[in-house]
């Protein structure tokens, strides 16, 4: 499937991630982090049934400490 | 009236939450009163220590006091036109929805990433479509071309996303201000969206 992931486009051989495998197969690695998929927060609890299919836009946001 | 008076005088009729008042909020609060924003809502529960000084906006005759308290003062010592609200509080997700409601753009400006997940989760699930500025990666030196800025609809997100604090890697004024003063300059952006100059 072919995604937008933080504003790039993606190949990726599944036709469907779910959030978890998507955040495990592009190594996002940081315990806190947000995602949005085509402009809707998934919430964490989400995380192993949300999927992200062919066509959607998504961000993936590490939260890092500091400020 | 000159430009900049027009953009000061324009920005009169808007409110900006700043949540958390450390090396982002107090600089970014300070921006936006230079540049004639009408008021802050300033929260944080926390006092100016000797430490916060490599970064923060407050000087040495504040330590020990709490820092909402000191930031007004500041903000008002440069632009006594600007109304500050302080609110002298931890955060939870109800105090964000009921002091920040009623503001045109929220500054996020915690240090903690989960007090960062927090807002985020808050503002995007319970306040939309009210923008959210956010701060993420700013520690250390150097390095100054991976900060940027970019959003995903109403979230703004300015830092380089990488740079996480550390007793190897300090949060220092320079670059904490560069985030600091992009995040202030992502709330011009979205409050002189329509603002047309006269002459």
């Amino acid at each position: 499937m072919e995604i937008i992931l933080n504003n790039r486009n993606e190949s990726l051989e599944a036709d469907q991630l779910t959030i978890n495998e998507l955040l495990a197969v592009k190594n996002f690695t940081f315990k806190m982090l947000v995602v949005k998929v085509n402009g809707e927060l998934v919430r964490r609890r989400d995380f192993d049934s949300a999927t992200v299919k062919d066509g959607d836009d998504v961000m993936v946001l590490h939260l890092i400490t500091g400020g | 009236m000159t430009l900049p008076e027009q953009i000061s005088n324009y920005l009169k009729q808007f409110t900006v939450g700043i949540a958390g008042c450390g090396g982002l909020g107090s600089n970014c609060a300070v921006a936006l009163a230079r540049v004639g924003i009408g008021r802050l809502i300033i929260a944080d529960f926390d006092i100016v220590t000797e430490q916060n000084l490599n970064r923060q906006y407050y000087f040495h005759d504040q330590i020990g006091r709490l820092k909402v308290h000191a930031l007004r003062d500041n903000i008002q010592r440069i632009n006594p036109d600007v109304v500050v609200k302080a609110f002298d509080m931890k955060l939870c997700v109800s105090d964000v929805i009921e002091l920040f409601s009623g503001c045109n753009v929220i500054v996020e400006a915690f240090d903690k990433a989960e007090m960062k997940q927090m807002i985020i989760e808050t503002v995007l699930t319970k306040m939309q479509p009210k923008p959210l500025v956010v701060g993420v990666g700013m520690a250390g030196w150097g390095k100054s071309t991976i900060i940027g800025a970019r959003n995903s609809g109403n979230l703004f997100i300015c830092g380089d996303e990488v740079s996480e604090v550390s007793d190897e890697l300090p949060v220092l004024a320079p670059r904490v201000g560069m985030v600091a003063n992009m995040q202030a300059n992502e709330v011009l952006e979205i409050l002189l969206k329509d603002f047309r100059p006269s002459n």
